[in-house]
C-alpha cells in the first residue's frame, strides 16, 4: 500500500470504487461541512473536498477535509496549482499528511475569472500562481512520498504518504491529444484518475479503447466522472458551455419530456426532472462500470449531496466494501 | 517589440496638474509603431493637456519632444539639458524608458504617459498580440514556436487543461488555447512525440522572480574601452 487509504484499498480489492464530492461553504461554518459529511458517510469510499472550485473563496480543502475526516468520512483533499507556489504546496501537503489525510487530487484549477460568474463579485483581478502545473505537482507528491525528498531535494524525515490523483478530461479539445495528456499524468505518478463528467458514453468508450491499447488502465485506476443532472436546462448548459462535456440530444429530449409531463406545475417540473436525472445517473454509472478499464465512478451531485445515498443504493453499490 | 497603450488623459492630468512647465517626451521606436507613445502621440497628449489646463484655468506651459530611443543614453544625451528645465516629464516611452530616464533627471520627476503592456507583434494593422513573456528560459523548440508561458493563461508546461473549448481558452472564447495551437503545430511538424515528455518544474529564477535581471557582455565592454582609448578620450 502506498497510502493505506480506504480508496486505495477498495481499488486494490478489485471492487468498483465510489467517490463523491463535498463542496465546502463560502463562510467559516464548519457545521455545514459536518452536515454534508454525514450525508455522504457510508455511501462512498472517499469524497473529494473541492479546493475553491470556480476560484470562489471557501473553507480550504485541507481544513474541510480534516473536519470530514474527524467525522468519519474519508476525504480526497484537492490541490489546485492556481493559488500556491511549490513552497506553500509542499508545506500544505506536509500539514495535510500530519492531520491524517491520505488522498490528494492534483488539479490545474479554474481560472480566477470564474469567481465572478453569476451573482458573485469574486476575485477576477487576483494573480494566479502556476509555479507548477498538474503533471509537475503529481511528480512532486510522488517524489515526497517515494523518495522522501522535497522538490528542491532536501530530505523529509517523515514522508507524506498520499494516494495521488489527477483529473482527466477524456473528451476535451484537442481530443486526439487527451490520451497523451493522461499518459503524462500517469507517468508523473498518478495512482488514480477522476474524469470530467461523462454523458456521451459512446465517445468515452472510444477514448477508453485508446487508453487500454496504451496499457494506461493497468497503471492507474480510472474513475469515470458522473455529474448528476438536475434539469434539461442544466444538461443544455453543460453541452453548450462546459469544456470537454457533450450531452447526447436524446438525453436532453428525455429530460424535456419529464419536464413536459408536469404541465404548468413548477414544483412538479423540478421533481420530475430530478427523478429522471437520478435514473440517468444510475444508467450512466452502470454503463461506465461496464466499460473495460474503468475501476470506479466519481459521482458529483453538485450542491445536492443528499442525492448520493439513493443513487449509490439504486446502482447496487451499497453497502460499500469493508476493507 | 514592446507594445503599450496610452493612459487616459485624466490620469495623466492628475500627475501633472500642479506643475507649471510640463514636457511630454516621446520615444520613436516600439511604442511609436503601436501608436501609443511616439513623438506624434506626445504632441497630441501635449495639446490635450493644454486644453485641459485652459479648461481648469491653470497656468501651464506644455511642450513635446521625441527621440529615437529612451533605452540608450546616446539618443537622449543631446537633449538632456532641455529636458531638465521642465518641472515634470511625461514619458510616453515604455516602462524601460521611464525608469532609465528617471535615473538621469535629478530632481525632475518622470511619470508614465502609457501603460506598457507586453512583448508582441503586429498581427494586422492596428492589432497587436502578445507572443513572448521574456521568461529567460526559452522552450519554443519544444512547443512548435508557440509560447505557453506568454500565451496560456495558466502558463502550463505539459499540455492543455480541462478548460479548452472548441480550441478556445476558458478565460474567453476570443482567446485561442495556446496548447490547442501547440498540439496542432507539433502534429503538422511530425513532432508530437516531443509533447509526450513530462516537463519538470521550471526554474523561475530566470524570470522576474529572481529579481531584476542583467546581462553583461565583457567582450563588448572591453572593445568599447579600447576604441575610446584609441580615440584618445
Amino acid at each position: 500500500m502506498k497510502s493505506g487509504s480506504t480508496l486505495e484499498k477498495v481499488i486494490a480489492s478489485g471492487k468498483p470504487a465510489v467517490t463523491a464530492e463535498l463542496g465546502p461553504p463560502m463562510s467559516a461554518d464548519g457545521h455545514e461541512v459536518v452536515k454534508k459529511a454525514q450525508l455522504l458517510k457510508g455511501f462512498c469510499d472517499a469524497a473529494n473536498i473541492t479546493d475553491c472550485q470556480t476560484a470562489v473563496v471557501r473553507i480550504s480543502s485541507i481544513a474541510a477535509a480534516a473536519i470530514a475526516f474527524q467525522n468519519g468520512l474519508e476525504p480526497v483533499m484537492q490541490m489546485t496549482c492556481r493559488d500556491r507556489n511549490r513552497i506553500a504546496m509542499q508545506a500544505d501537503l506536509l500539514g495535510a499528511a500530519a492531520l491524517g489525510l491520505k488522498n490528494c487530487l492534483c488539479l490545474a484549477g479554474d481560472h480566477q475569472k470564474f469567481s465572478a460568474a453569476g451573482k458573485l463579485k469574486g476575485h477576477p483581478g487576483a494573480k494566479n500562481v502556476y509555479d507548477l502545473d498538474t503533471c509537475q505537482l503529481v511528480g512532486v507528491l510522488k517524489k515526497m512520498r517515494d523518495e522522501g525528498k522535497q522538490e528542491g531535494g532536501d530530505p523529509l524525515e517523515v514522508a507524506p504518504k498520499f494516494f495521488i490523483g489527477a483529473s482527466w478530461t477524456p473528451m476535451g479539445d484537442p481530443i486526439d491529444f487527451r490520451p497523451i495528456n493522461l499518459m503524462k499524468k500517469v507517468n508523473a505518478g498518478a495512482d488514480f484518475i477522476q474524469t470530467q463528467g461523462i454523458y456521451d458514453m459512446a465517445l468515452f468508450r472510444k477514448q477508453m479503447e485508446k487508453i487500454r491499447n496504451m496499457g494506461l488502465h493497468e497503471k492507474t485506476a480510472i474513475l469515470a466522472g458522473i455529474i448528476v443532472p438536475k434539469s434539461a436546462m442544466m444538461l443544455k448548459y453543460m453541452d453548450s458551455s462546459v469544456a470537454g462535456v457533450s450531452v447526447p440530444k436524446e438525453m436532453i429530449d428525455r429530460m424535456n419530456k419529464a419536464k413536459a409531463a408536469a404541465g404548468e406545475d413548477k414544483k412538479k417540473m423540478r421533481e420530475l426532472q430530478e427523478q429522471e436525472g437520478l435514473k440517468i445517473t444510475v444508467e450512466l454509472i452502470h454503463q461506465a462500470l461496464e466499460t473495460p478499464g474503468v475501476k470506479g465512478v466519481h459521482i458529483q451531485a453538485i450542491e445536492w449531496e443528499s442525492a448520493i445515498e439513493g443513487i449509490v443504493k439504486a446502482a447496487g453499490l451499497y453497502p460499500r466494501p469493508q476493507v | 517589440m514592446i507594445v503599450g497603450s496610452q493612459k487616459p488623459i485624466d490620469e495623466i492630468w492628475n500627475m501633472v496638474k500642479d506643475k507649471k512647465k510640463v514636457l511630454v517626451f516621446g520615444c520613436n521606436t516600439c511604442v511609436a509603431i503601436c501608436h501609443a507613445g511616439g513623438e506624434k502621440e506626445a504632441e497630441t497628449i501635449a495639446s490635450l493637456l493644454r486644453m485641459k489646463a485652459s479648461q481648469e484655468g491653470k497656468q501651464m506651459e506644455v511642450s513635446h519632444l521625441g527621440v529615437m530611443r529612451h533605452c540608450e543614453p546616446e539618443y537622449f544625451d543631446p537633449v538632456m539639458n532641455d529636458v531638465t528645465k521642465f518641472d515634470i516629464v511625461v514619458s510616453t516611452a515604455c516602462g524601460v524608458g521611464v525608469n532609465f530616464l528617471s535615473d538621469r533627471t535629478g530632481t525632475v520627476p518622470v511619470v508614465p504617459g502609457i501603460n506598457t503592456s507586453f512583448y508582441g507583434a503586429v498581427e494586422a494593422p492596428g492589432k497587436f498580440k502578445e507572443l513572448c513573456a521574456g521568461c529567460g528560459d526559452c522552450i519554443l523548440h519544444l512547443t512548435g514556436g508557440i509560447c505557453p508561458i506568454a500565451r496560456c493563461a495558466k502558463t502550463l508546461m505539459n499540455g492543455p487543461c480541462g478548460g479548452t473549448n472548441k480550441g478556445k481558452c476558458e478565460v474567453s472564447n476570443e482567446i485561442d488555447c495556446a496548447w490547442y495551437l501547440i498540439v496542432e503545430r507539433m502534429t503538422k511538424l511530425g513532432q508530437l512525440d516531443k509533447l509526450a515528455q513530462v516537463q519538470p518544474p521550471r526554474n523561475w529564477a530566470t524570470s522576474r522572480d529572481g529579481g531584476p535581471r542583467r546581462i553583461s557582455l565583457e567582450h563588448i565592454a572591453e572593445y568599447e574601452a579600447k576604441e575610446e582609448a584609441k580615440a584618445g578620450k
